[in-house]
């Protein structure tokens, strides 16, 4: 237990500690206190910062909405028993479990703009072929794409444990009050599946904000040369580890971890809003 | 007569429709997540010419050329080897921890620790990241395998004690209870009782902790060495050449991912457990 504080605490304190500071080039270079002046340059900064905090933003939240919808239809599919349910299940565990540089880099062969299936596949369909991740416009869909693609699976299975933990009965009820498919499903299944749902939100949120590995495998340092991929999890690790700018990596951490600490009160509130 | 069989004609061609939907959406499902898999699979057994060759994507004689590349040149064995030595001692390690620290929280239901856990699950990585390099670096420790195991053990502690208190706390206190008064100490009841039944929960965590560090980049990009290397970062590193050899990277991907999805088939049900601990209580 004592460890376990320690590996949060201590890191966590020193991170505080170095926001404060203008630590810059080696980790053996003398530093000096400098006040707020890290936090003032993050939040002043309109070309890094603040774009970073919108990107992460936009990729949390278009994925997260892609991938509640695709689940909850997955989980759907798979809830009544079938024959071959057990191959389709495990089918749909591969692509979250395995490796994300792995599933990075398969992506990026399939979404090459002049050897990638993808555009293949567009080209039978008559649809011209697309950039994908080489323009900036088209990066950040593409990667809330493949974002979409790789956790999907993984919030049908959460939803799909939570529907299998239903009971029956309201469900029938509502079956005897003639209620369709779709007023079953809106007005009986869904509410009950509710905290389940939060409780998906919540993980998937928590990691979609975190998101490196897919991002600098396609992008690398900087999120590319227009920055098009860069969050703010990819903008301190460049500040961190191409620049060595420790100090105002370290404010612009303490900040994106207020941001996520943010988020997530702010769902556990409403949760406990509907539970009231 | 008709008019009471009419409906359950309905009903019924109503349910096969719905079930040949059902079927052609499974395929579907299937099909988006299987293909671009096995693509990648299939380009790990194509020449470069034929990953060039747009104009018959399906049509290749397979070779172990790539293969043969990836072990051959790259000191490939050694960066398997590193992520499978760098996941075991992470995964015993942070059990031995993780395990007892679990049972405790459960037990004695230990709020505090408790939210300390789950701020080590929102807590961004990299901002444990810096002052572990800060150290680190100071002391001449990265590049170390023990550096990486630590640097695991705490996205794996965390992860291993959020599985196991919920399984803990699905026990019945009344086991111990009983073993108290059989006369074991609190101590023996949790090691000669709970223990041998919460061997599927442990399992479990054991599992998806493995996974957790094998798949892990992040850290292994900042905290290896040339020697200690893993897999992702191995992979990675074949990007920086001049012209990329997708043939090669592949391969490597494949090789990469070959144990997770072994694991996958045979440990579906402890990884689908764990994914869903705590989240089925709401």
């Amino acid at each position: 237990m004592i460890f376990t504080i320690l590996l949060i605490a201590f890191p966590l304190g020193w991170t505080i500690y170095l926001s404060f500071t203008d630590s810059f080039g080696s980790v053996r270079a003398p530093f000096d206190f400098v006040g707020f002046d890290n936090y003032v340059t993050a939040l002043t900064d309109t070309s890094r910062f603040w774009p970073a905090v919108l990107r992460t933003l936009i990729f949390t939240v278009g994925a997260l909405a892609f991938e509640l919808v695709a689940g909850m239809a997955i989980a759907l599919l798979l809830w009544r028993p079938f024959k071959g349910q057990a191959w389709v299940r495990v089918v749909v565990l591969l692509p979250f479990v395995a490796t994300p540089v792995a599933i990075a880099m398969m992506w990026r062969l399939i979404f090459d703009p002049n050897i990638g299936f993808a555009n293949q596949v567009l080209g039978w369909i008559g649809i011209p072929p697309q950039p994908w991740f080489s323009s900036p416009e088209t990066t950040l869909p593409s990667l809330i794409f493949v974002d979409v693609w790789e956790f999907t699976p993984m919030i049908a299975i959460v939803l799909l444990a939570g529907l299998t933990a239903l009971s029956d009965e309201p469900d029938e009820a509502a079956r005897i009050d003639g209620a369709n498919a779709w007023q079953r499903f809106w007005l009986v299944t869904l509410p009950l599946m509710r905290p389940v749902v939060l409780v998906a939100i919540m993980l998937r949120a928590i990691d979609a904000l975190k998101t490196f590995d897919l991002l600098y495998t396609v992008k690398g340092q900087g999120g590319g040369s227009f920055h098009e991929a860069e969050t703010l999890n990819i903008y301190a690790y460049t500040l961190s580890f191409q620049y060595n700018s420790f100090g105002l990596a370290s404010a612009v951490l303490i900040l994106f971890f207020l941001m996520v600490l943010l988020s997530m009160w702010l769902l556990t509130l409403r949760r406990k809003e509907r539970t009231k | 007569m008709s008019t009471t069989t009419a409906p359950v004609i309905r009903r019924r061609r109503k349910k096969t429709a719905y079930q040949s939907f059902r079927v052609v959406m499974l395929v579907l499902v299937v099909v988006t997540f299987v293909v671009p898999l096995l693509w990648m699979v299939a380009a790990s057994f194509k020449s470069n010419v034929d990953i060039q060759d747009t104009s018959r994507p399906f049509t290749f004689v397979p070779n172990l050329d790539n293969y043969a590349e990836v072990f051959g040149n790259d000191n490939y064995l050694q960066f398997v080897f590193n992520s499978f030595i760098i996941a075991l001692c992470a995964v015993v390690i942070s059990l031995l921890l993780g395990v007892p620290a679990a049972y405790a929280m459960s037990r004695f239901s230990m709020q505090k620790s408790a939210l300390v856990v789950l701020l080590a699950r929102i807590i961004p990585g990299i901002s444990l990241l810096v002052p572990w390099y800060y150290v680190f670096a100071n002391l001449g420790w990265v590049g170390s395998y023990g550096v990486m195991i630590l640097s695991h053990m705490f996205i794996l502690i965390p992860v291993i004690v959020y599985i196991l208190m919920s399984f803990f706390d699905s026990m019945p206190l009344e086991l111990e209870e009983a073993a108290l008064v059989d006369g074991l100490t609190p101590i023996g009841a949790f090691w000669r009782i709970l223990l041998p039944l919460s061997v599927p929960g442990v399992a479990t965590a054991a599992i998806l902790a493995f996974i957790f560090s094998w798949n892990n980049f992040m850290f292994a990009l900042v905290l290896t060495g040339a020697q200690t290397r893993t897999l992702p970062v191995a992979v990675f590193d074949f990007v920086s050449y001049a012209s990329i050899d997708w043939g090669a990277i592949m391969a490597a991907s494949t090789i990469m991912t070959l144990p997770i999805i072994v694991i996958a088939l045979f440990a579906q049900r402890y990884i689908v457990s764990g994914l869903t601990a705590g989240a089925t209580k709401g």
